[in-house]
């Protein structure tokens, strides 16, 4: 049988400790309590470090010494989702299911649907469950609706779906009630903490680019008019090169951070003026630069580059927020994506003329 | 924190409600409310379209254009010459729990 058979291969983990017999085999029991392994597994995600291979063998699990009637909670095949869901439940009896998300959290599952109805009603037939408990519950994380139609998992499988908080955190209190959450657990929350593990993920994602990027200014730098010189890279190439990298830093940061006190609703304008913060602050230091190194058509190029980058990056926090829309963040990119490329463009055309004429280095 | 409300699509028949109190308990934002059994758009500038709502509504009260407002989806949707598609690998609105 298919699920004695996964159960084996599933007992391989370290986070297992033994099995629970079932009418329908022995199905793998979990430690409630996270390792110091599983810890550094989830750091190492949030850095974005093997994070879409972290994945949980799809199927069902035990926690504790559950029976028919203990509670049956859904989850993603997410490592992290997972880990926080039994890290909540130490001495308590429960099942949980794990979806085949692709190693997709739940929320970003949902949007895809692959965590949603079919694999919902697919898992229950393949694991047994109308075998292993009496009730016909089925507690899904809030965040998997946007995937799952309660009715439809009703009418295709038997099971009702109670759709608990949104945070695992509240999970143990939503049960003791008696499967009810109060209004506080439905809501999602985007606070600083929220924001600031974020961040991680966003200079992992944008730091190559960011690289890259500087690696281009650096050696395009050596460009004047007496041809190319390494004096040009040093003088030139270098601090631009710098600023680059301190724009990205600045907004991949301080964009999270600040971002209920930045200016506008559209994220495109927050970034813009975060950017435009980094900008005016430092066009006294660029002026101070020797004229050779950075001229006054640099900085002009850099009080329209820095923005447009910022922007562009804040614009694509959208994706990691938790209160954005498709139609909106649609009507903010109309409006701003053309702005940034312009300004993007304009300041680094200002930037190569200045390498020519502004001075340029007399080696 | 408030999104832009104006290009919303979320819509609400409620002639249809059953008060079944689904589209209520799913949402994230609190945009649906529950009065005197029957549902009530009670935020709707809140919505951020994810759907949950119309598609736990058995009575088809809802509809919204769902999807996930990701500026990076979008753009890799244009680039690829699809709608906006969620996460690519490294996207990083998919590696959040």
């Amino acid at each position: 049988m298919t699920v004695i058979e996964s159960g084996r291969e599933r007992l391989a983990f370290p986070w297992t400790d033994g099995v629970v017999s079932t009418a329908a085999g022995d199905v793998p029991r979990v430690r409630a309590a996270l390792s110091a392994r599983d810890r550094l597994g989830t750091m190492r995600a949030r850095w974005g470090i093997g994070r879409m291979n972290y994945q949980v063998a799809p199927g069902l699990y035990a926690v504790g010494t559950p029976d028919g009637r203990s509670p049956v909670l859904v989850s993603a095949n997410y490592k992290m989702s997972f880990d926080v869901l039994r890290g909540v439940l130490p001495g308590r009896d429960a099942w949980i299911l794990v979806l085949d998300t692709r190693g997709i959290n739940v929320w970003c599952a949902a949007g895809k649907g692959t965590f949603g109805t079919d694999e919902i009603v697919r898992r229950v037939k393949e694991v047994g469950l109308e075998l292993i408990v009496s009730h016909r519950t089925l507690v899904v994380p809030q965040l998997g609706a946007p995937g799952v139609s309660a009715p439809d998992v009703r009418k295709r499988s038997g099971f009702r779906v109670e759709y608990g908080p949104v945070r695992a955190q509240d999970l143990p209190a939503f049960l003791d009630a008696g499967m009810k959450a109060s209004p506080d657990m439905r809501q999602v929350r985007f606070g600083a903490r929220d924001r600031a593990v974020l961040i991680p993920v966003e200079l992992m994602n944008g730091g190559k680019f960011a690289l890259l990027a500087a690696a281009v200014f650096l050696l395009l730098g050596g460009l004047g008019p007496h041809g190319y010189s390494t004096a040009g890279v040093r003088a030139a190439g270098l601090p631009s090169g710098a600023l680059i990298l301190a724009a990205f830093l600045w907004s991949a940061v301080l964009g999270p951070l600040l971002l209920p006190w930045l200016p506008g609703r559209a994220f495109a304008v927050k970034g813009a003026v975060l950017g435009a913060v980094l900008a005016a602050g430092l066009v006294p230091v660029l002026r101070s630069m020797p004229a050779q190194a950075l001229s006054p058509i640099h900085v002009a190029g850099w009080v329209l580059i820095i923005p447009a980058v910022a922007s562009f990056l804040v614009m694509g926090f959208t994706g990691s927020s938790t209160y954005t829309s498709l139609s909106g963040v649609l009507q903010e990119m109309r409006y701003a994506l053309p702005v940034q490329i312009a300004a993007g463009a304009i300041g680094v055309g200002l930037w190569v003329v200045g390498l020519f004429v502004g001075g340029g280095t007399a080696s | 924190m408030r999104y832009l409300e104006g290009p919303l699509t979320l819509s609400y028949d409620a002639g249809r409600c059953t008060g079944c109190g689904m589209c209520a308990r799913v949402c994230p934002h609190a945009v649906f409310a529950m009065t005197d059994g029957r549902a009530i758009v009670a935020d709707r500038g809140a919505c951020m379209e994810c759907g949950a709502c119309a598609r736990n509504c058995e009575a088809d009260a809802i509809s919204v254009r769902a999807g996930v407002g990701c500026a990076a989806g979008i753009l890799a949707g244009i680039l690829a010459g699809t709608g906006p598609t969620c996460g690519g690998s490294g996207s990083s609105c998919c590696g959040g729990d």
